[in-house]
């Protein structure tokens, strides 16, 4: 058995950004596990810009971007395991994991993080008719076939999902010379960030076909054609819309789910709308000491904000691990309402309340001219105006514990109002 | 010269060639396909019968109750995945317990052993997560589920470490008479046999009509199904029917031997043999049933559906036996359900027919002295006790590294399956004997990583890794 104070599940930035600011923090044996050959996570395969306008403010690749936490991760002398799978977490922190030159390890950590990142959606999740040729994959994996491995993965794409994985591959494969025939998208809006739709299809002319869905492949071995057709409000395909496209690959960027296999075998309450843990306001989940961070516990769209959520479930760790971190009964819930699909942290302890605290939050639709507004029971405790959200865009608002009386904190709403006039 | 060709290495094909290789004789199995199993036996419900439903006196029923007690032993000696659950039909009205006390009734006659007509009671103590609505059951003891794929895989790897050649890619487009049995044509190659099996699916009647008159016509006819992840697997123990009625035969809720939970089939008559397309229409058809039998389901698990064609005829029968006048050419056709579970019997029988005209064929039948019944058992690294997976690793690092990250498959595991007798040589061959891939995320992970050992262990270019059949390429070419 050995013996850590804090293990970190997952090297991605989350658990990067976790395991520093432990040690920054005073924790001092900290392990991290990752199962790649390589710490970064997902990082390592978006050789795009576009990372680190809030954490550095300037624009890295992917790449960059976790060297950058890679390399101080190292100078602090942080341990870590590459090629080393996780395989259990159980309730008392006992971890079982396995390479190949150590075999299988048992490692009981005081604290653990979970940081193991999310995972695509697939055709069976959604449910597309039609053939089974190959041809037909996850934009992830397309991504990791051209810009990790140098492998082309088709010649005449189509792509279902507008979420950005799919809109920076749209992108990516017209500069390797495919021809990307255009995007699908079920909802009215796309699920990506705006700047991706401007950048990846806008400025190469490939069109967004809104409120279209694919409803036939075709094809023994290879994709040959695939048929999509626009829906109704109830998501049926409405007869008579068919579009059908020669092309020999179709791309699904259909959505992430954070990888939670192992929090639910250690019997981590999950959160039914992210299908992330639920965490408090010290990034703990509900059980005492196991800590998650990153896009295990709800997926991000900028890893800027994956980098401030971790540090504070590392700072928060290693609290734990010195015994600082108050761990009282009283517990104040946060709640999505009218518009908010969920807010993370979802539970928040007033006792570990100190001046300000950050809470993230997606909303169910489009709109226009809003206010996000949290309230304390009745009382409303700040009001922030948008001028737009949308659900591919993660929202996030501040609010001062400092003025309020933890006695006086009931339970906290934050929900879209819309402005009236504007 | 073959002593005899099989056509097909489907479950029923490769179900024969095993049972022939006790024999010393020298046979050739023919698929036309990139790997064995990849017709009708790779998508259909996996269902071990108890034998209930076919009409009494039928080939079907007899082959189906005698099959199944076959599947205990073969499944032993070959490794392969069985589990008898049992089976339930129920019933939710009173027409419904009419028809399931006919069913008892034909089980009867049958011979079908350990049945019993549940009260609702009884049904909701096994299922509990059926609704409450439920009025009775017929409970089969002896039904049972199985890997289809993995018995007709394991029964061709032991065939052919018994001494059969089996001949993959080679469809066979012409047969002629010769003076001593036939000349086969498959992949431009030419085979001479003295005596010819066909069990082709969906083609058998194609094959056929390469030498004998039309008797036979096969309707394909297609059903479809989802597949739920293993979080789902326990929403049902047994294998619970829907009542047949005159909709046609019940649709079936059923766990599968790898614990994810199975829903369907539909049935549609369709034009093309091999349109395994999945319609919006079947799918949602097969959730409805669903809907209307479980207190609770939620389709966000589905990780992925498929669908399989049944080689129908209208006879509603199996056609198995000698052709029209001759005695060196053996149909075994209409093998649509209760077909799996029938295909050890189904075997037997089509031996004992050639040994019926041993001399006329010129066909000593003398007994293979070295027929080993068993087969390597295969590796669940998972499955294994913590001491012998350390002790695994020891042996070969390969079992420490995960390749598979939901279903925890090893890359010892894989290149297990690469390296047998009729190995895996393809994504989906080496998913369908380890089981890479088939998990939540269906590839997306592994599947790159499979590829590269493949690869490495067939000594192939990456590109030139395929999904399935030889024209299902993956990669286009390089980057700029
Ligand atoms: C295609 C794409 C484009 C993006 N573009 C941008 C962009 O332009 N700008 C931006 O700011 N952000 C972008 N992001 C978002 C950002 O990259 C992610 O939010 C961030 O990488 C999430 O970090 P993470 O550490 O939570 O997860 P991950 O990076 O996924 O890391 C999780 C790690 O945990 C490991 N792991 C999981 N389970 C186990 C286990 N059982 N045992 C051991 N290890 C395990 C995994 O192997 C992985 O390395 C993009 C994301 C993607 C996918
Ligand atoms: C939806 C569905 C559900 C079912 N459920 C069950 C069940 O639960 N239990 C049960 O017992 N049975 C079930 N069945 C029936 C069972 O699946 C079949 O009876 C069985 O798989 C048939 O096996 P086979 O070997 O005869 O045919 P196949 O598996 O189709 O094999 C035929 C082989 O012949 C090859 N072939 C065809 N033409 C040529 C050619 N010209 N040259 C060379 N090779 C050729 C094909 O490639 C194929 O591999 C079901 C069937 C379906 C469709």
């Amino acid at each position: 058995m050995l013996n850590y104070e804090i293990v970190v599940i997952g090297g991605g930035p989350a658990g990067l950004a976790a395991a520093i600011e432990a040690k920054k923090n005073g924790a001092e044996e900290i392990l991290v596990l990752e199962r790649d050959m390589e710490l970064g996570g997902i990082l390592q395969q978006c050789i795009h810009n576009g990372f680190g306008l809030h954490v550095f403010k300037e624009e890295l690749t992917g790449p960059e971007y976790a060297e950058r936490f890679i390399t101080e991760l190292k100078a602090m002398g942080i341990e870590y395991k590459l090629d080393t799978m996780v395989l259990e977490v159980s309730k008392d922190k006992k971890i079982t994991a396995m390479n190949r030159e150590e075999g299988m390890l048992s490692i009981q950590g005081k604290a653990v993080i979970l940081a193991m990142g999310c995972r695509e959606r697939t055709r069976g999740a959604i449910r597309i008719p039609g053939g089974r040729p190959a041809g037909v994959m996850t934009a992830g994996t397309a991504q990791r076939f051209v810009n990790m491995e140098g492998y082309m993965t088709g010649k005449k794409v189509l792509i279902l999902g507008s979420g950005d994985i799919g809109l920076i591959m749209a992108r990516r494969l017209t500069l390797e010379g495919a021809e990307v025939l255009g995007v699908s998208e079920l909802m009215p809006f796309s699920g990506g960030l705006n700047r991706n739709i401007v950048q990846c299809l806008e400025d190469f002319d490939i069109p967004l076909y809104l409120q279209h869905t694919v409803v036939d492949i075709e094809g023994k071995d290879r994709v040959e054609a695939v048929t999509i057709a626009k829906v109704d409000e109830r998501f049926k395909p409405i007869p008579g819309t068919e579009k059908r496209f020669d092309c020999d690959t179709l791309l699904l960027s259909v959505g992430l789910i954070p990888e939670n296999e192992l929090s639910k075998s250690a019997g981590i309450e999950l959160d039914r709308i992210t299908a992330g843990p639920t965490v408090n306001e010290a990034m703990e989940t509900s059980i005492e000491g196991i800590f998650a961070c990153g896009n295990v516990v709800h997926v991000h769209d900028l890893v800027d904000w994956v980098t401030e959520e971790s540090k504070k479930a590392g700072r928060n760790a290693a609290k734990y691990v010195a015994g600082e971190l108050g761990g009282s009964e009283e517990k104040i819930s946060v709640q999505g309402i009218n518009g908010v699909r969920y807010v993370v942290p979802q539970e928040i302890r007033p006792e570990n309340l100190s001046g300000k605290m950050e809470f993230m939050m997606r909303v169910d639709g489009v709109y226009q001219n809003v206010a996000l507004v949290a309230k304390n029971g009745e009382e409303v405790l700040r009001s922030v105006k948008r001028r737009h959200v949308a659900p591919g865009e993660m929202e996030n608002l501040v609010l001062d514990f400092e003025s309020i009386e933890s006695k006086d904190l009931k339970n906290l709403t934050i929900e879209l109002v819309r402005q009236e006039g504007a | 010269m073959y002593d005899i060709t099989i056509i097909g290495a489907g479950i029923t094909g490769t179900f024969i060639a095993r049972e022939l290789s006790k024999y010393d004789l020298k046979i050739l199995l023919l698929d036309k396909e990139n790997d064995v199993s990849n017709g009708t036996t790779k998508a259909n419900s996996a269902i071990v019968h108890a034998g209930y439903d076919a009409v009494e006196g039928s080939l079907k029923a007899k082959f189906n109750v005698q099959g199944n007690k076959m599947y205990d032993e073969v499944c032993r000696d070959l490794d392969v995945p069985f589990k008898r659950i049992g089976s339930l039909v129920t019933a939710f009205n009173d027409e419904e317990l009419d028809t399931i006390q006919c069913l008892y009734q034909r089980g009867l006659a049958n011979g079908v052993p350990d049945m019993k007509i549940l009260s609702k009671e009884e049904v909701l103590g096994i299922e509990k997560n059926l609704k409450d609505t439920v009025k009775g059951a017929l409970y089969a003891k002896t039904g049972g589920i199985v890997g289809p794929w993995e018995l007709a895989i394991a029964l061709a790897e032991n065939a052919v470490e018994n001494g059969v050649e089996l001949k993959l890619n080679s469809p066979v487009t012409d047969i002629t008479k010769t003076s001593k049995g036939y000349r086969v044509v498959a992949g431009e190659k030419n085979y001479t046999t003295k005596l010819v099996i066909n069990c082709a699916g969906v083609y058998a009647d194609k094959i056929d009509q390469m030498v004998n008159e039309p008797t036979f016509e096969i309707i394909p006819n297609r059903g479809e199904y989802n597949l739920f992840d293993k979080s789902m697997g326990g929403l049902v123990n047994t294998v619970v029917f829907g009542c047949p009625s005159k909709m046609g035969k019940g649709t079936v809720i059923l766990p599968t031997v790898h614990g994810n939970l199975l829903l369907g089939p539909t049935a549609a008559d369709i034009d093309q043999r091999e349109d395994t397309r999945t319609t919006f229409e079947g799918l949602s058809a097969i959730n409805d049933h669903a809907k209307e039998t479980l207190k609770e389901i939620g389709f966000q698990d589905v990780i992925t559906s498929f669908s399989g064609i049944r080689a129908k005829v209208d006879t509603k029968d199996f056609i198995i036996g000698k052709a029209e006048g001759k005695v060196n050419f053996i149909n075994v056709a209409g093998i649509d359900s209760p077909g799996l579970t029938a295909a050890p019997a189904i075997a037997e029988y089509v031996v004992d027919l050639i040994k019926e005209s041993k001399e006329t064929l010129g066909l000593a039948f003398g007994e293979n002295k070295d027929f080993n019944p068993r087969r390597k058992p295969s590796i669940h690294f998972m499955d294994l006790k913590r001491s012998e997976q350390i002790k695994l690793i020891k042996k070969d690092e390969a079992f420490g590294r995960i390749i598979c990250r939901c279903e925890n498959i090893t890359e010892g595991e894989i290149v297990d399956v690469i390296n047998r007798k009729a190995g895996a040589t393809t994504l989906d061959g080496v998913k369908r004997r380890a089981r890479p891939g088939s998990g939540r995320c269906q590839g997306g992970f592994c599947g790159p990583r499979v590829m590269e050992i493949i690869a490495r262990e067939l000594d192939l270019d990456m590109k030139d890794v395929v999904k399935d059949g030889k024209g299902s390429y993956i990669l286009t070419g390089e980057t700029k």
